[in-house]
């Protein structure tokens, strides 16, 4: 067996890969920006998951502050019971949606009609129409949350960073009134305001309500939002990997005691 | 190799099918006894790898069409549908992204390991050919692939691509519209290339079997690249080959299953997950990595129409290889000039790559002329003048005797 060649077939190809990605990532993250900090969040690695009470604390900073201009029109409220998230139970999941009105209909009669929202709904958003955002936010528009984190180059870094690298801007840069400094943006202007302060609101569960805390928490569930099957998408990478491991060496050995005969 | 064959069929179904159709002698000569060198090195995996690849897209592929929307109204929204809510919709559809950059992948190392070993010289620059023309069908297909979710560089990928065609002289504006179907890339643009994403893969796989049959003439090359002198030289493929491709494919389906799990987005652009808006242009606008190096030839060129000609003869010149290439040696192996420049070609492709991952400025901008300037001159210099001066090393006898070397052999 041609020992070698596959060697450094192996060696090429995996270095050609991983060279791939890290210049896919240079290029994405080329540009004027800062770069952000890398954290090390639950839910990456091989077995990365989703920590519960940080996904339950992000959806309250999500309803209580980001939900005012942004909304998140993939996300139904009975995503929120799925394994894999936040898991709220059933009932749960029924009183936070019933909190919401909707319109629906037509009915009978041909008219539309407000009811309670049900799990199937998906999150409201916080505007009629594209317009009436731009309107709303001097001609910007709050882009909608549900795939934020894979929208982005850097992902879950770059959110939090943002959200938590508002500065004075430096000398010689000049804010137009609505705008405002964060280097973290490319070219460094952001038309959101400040979204978090300390204390904005008071965690169900006790949690002191920082900044640092609040942007974790809330980058933490826009993961999930953007990336729900991510649990499930690694259990089962690992179990291919196993299986095609042992798969491989039933393979090589096979090759063995086949091509023995012929040396 | 097209010699007698040696399919007996076994039972009263498989004689009176033999007689009508022999579907199954035809399946047994190609694929159970065909006569395989028996010194094929891993290199050679990748052909049974692609067909993996391309039989991988195509399920998938169905899977997808049957959830999705092509219409710019709906297309992003499908795709997150399936990611949502369609049963292991995000799986099917990752497997789907990422398996046609495997593919590439794939597909990149068997062009280079005909490069190498001459692959493409007498008698099989039919084979090439057949070759090239699936790479050309692939990039149609993915290209169009990569417009149908509707993302920011799925609109602005296609605008660009498709404006080149308004280079040509005269007639280009109008080359354009009809390609469009309307005055810019809208809902009939992403009909029509959902329409012909579904067909192009077909017409590979079509393209595969002369592929396969134009192999099965002649034979596999080999490493040596001598031919097959007689019965010592070969091993029938199965169960040899289809081990030994068995093996490599388990190889590579676990880099490929790391890609699907682990890392789904990595090959791909973060623009694509913001929807498709017609009056916000992405501040780079980037092909898939698979075009990296066609598009800095394309941006190397300061004339418009220039630059699409030099791209699209970048890989014309291919169709041209087994008559430029003027060695009467087939492997590189044992041409010492070759060699350095084949070294030298790799990583003028790669450079090339890179270049054109990079914005189209300063530094990267001269690079990318010297690189598109080598990248011809390899075949329009390097590779006729070689044949003349080089020198190239004994080339053994036989497939036989370098493979049995260190075994008992009579003294020559």
């Amino acid at each position: 067996m041609n020992i070698k060649s596959l060697k450094l077939a192996l060696s090429l190809i995996v270095a050609l890969t991983l060279g791939l990605a890290a210049g896919m990532t240079g290029v994405q993250a080329a540009g004027d920006a800062k770069q952000p900090a890398a954290i090390d969040w639950s839910f990456a690695g091989l077995f990365g998951t989703y920590d519960r009470d940080a996904l339950r604390r992000g959806y309250q900073v999500y309803t209580e502050v980001c939900a005012a201009c942004h909304g998140m029109d993939y996300v139904a409220f009975r995503n929120l019971a799925q394994p894999g998230g936040p898991e709220f139970s059933e009932a749960e999941v029924k009183a936070l949606a019933a909190a919401y009105m909707v319109e629906d209909g037509p009915d009978d009669y041909g008219d539309m009609f407000e009811r309670p929202a049900l799990p199937k709904d998906k999150f409201l958003a916080p505007y009629p129409n594209d317009n009436a955002a731009r309107a709303a936010n001097g001609g910007a528009y709050p882009p909608d949350l549900s795939l934020i984190t894979k929208a982005r180059s850097g992902g879950p870094d770059y959110i939090h960073a943002l959200l938590t690298g508002y500065q004075d801007p430096p000398e010689g840069v000049e804010l137009r009134p609505g705008l405002y400094y964060n280097p973290y943006m490319a070219g460094g202007k952001i038309a959101m305001p400040v979204p978090l302060m300390d204390d904005l609101l008071e965690y169900s569960d006790g949690t002191p309500a920082t900044v640092e805390q609040m942007s974790l928490d809330v980058t933490h569930f826009l993961n999930w939002a953007a990336e729900p099957e991510l649990e499930a998408r690694k259990r089962t990478g690992f179990m291919v990997l196993v299986y095609l491991s042992i798969f491989a060496a039933l393979m090589f050995f096979s090759m063995r005691k086949i091509w023995a005969d012929l040396h | 190799m097209s010699g007698e064959s040696t399919y007996n069929p076994g039972n009263g179904f498989t004689k009176w099918m033999d007689t009508r159709l022999p579907i199954l002698r035809l399946a047994h000569d190609s694929f159970v006894d065909y006569p395989t060198p028996k010194n094929l090195n891993y290199w050679w995996t990748f052909g049974g790898i692609l067909t993996f690849c391309l039989v991988t897209q195509i399920v998938t592929g169905v899977i997808l069409a049957m959830h999705y929307t092509p219409h710019v109204d709906h297309a992003f929204q499908s795709v997150e549908h399936i990611m949502r809510n369609v049963n292991y919709g995000w799986l099917i559809r990752y497997i789907h992204a990422n398996g046609a950059s495997m593919f590439f992948l794939a597909v990149y190392i068997h062009i280079f390991r005909g490069l190498y070993y001459g692959s493409y010289k007498a008698p099989r620059e039919v084979l090439w050919i057949l070759g090239v023309i699936i790479y050309l069908l692939m990039m149609a297909a993915a290209f169009m692939g990569y417009v149908l979710p509707w993302g920011q560089m799925s609109l602005w990928g296609a605008t660009v691509i498709t404006n080149l065609f308004g280079a040509v002289p005269l007639v280009g504006e109008n080359i354009a519209i009809w390609l469009w179907g309307g005055y810019s890339v809208d809902n009939p643009t992403l009909n029509r290339f959902f329409s012909l994403h579904y067909l192009i893969p077909f017409l590979i796989a079509g393209v595969v079997v002369l592929h396969i049959w134009a192999l099965h003439v002649p034979g596999n090359n080999n490493p040596v690249g001598i031919s097959v002198k007689g019965k010592q030289d070969t091993v029938p493929f199965h169960p040899y080959y289809t081990v030994k491709d068995g093996f490599a494919l388990a190889l590579f389906l676990i880099l490929f299953s790391y890609f699907i799990f682990f890392a789904p987005n990595v090959l791909g652009h973060a623009d694509n997950y913001i929807p498709a808006n017609p009056l916000v242009t992405p501040a780079h606008i980037v092909p898939e990595w698979y075009l990296l190096p066609f598009y800095a030839i394309l941006r190397a060129v300061p004339d418009k129409l220039g630059g699409v000609i030099l791209m699209f003869s970048a890989i014309f010149v291919m169709f041209l290889l087994p008559w430029l290439d003027t060695s009467k040696v087939r492997s590189g192996r044992y041409r010492p000039l070759f060699r350095q420049f084949y070294a030298l070609f790799v990583v003028d492709c790669l450079l090339l790559g890179y270049l054109g991952a990079m914005p189209a400025e300063g530094i990267y901008i001269v690079l990318a002329r010297i690189g598109t300037v080598y990248y011809f001159a390899h075949f329009f210099i390097v590779l006729p003048m070689l044949g003349i001066i080089e020198r190239p090393k004994d080339v053994p006898e036989s497939i036989s005797s370098p493979v049995l070397s260190g075994a008992a052999q009579p003294a020559e």
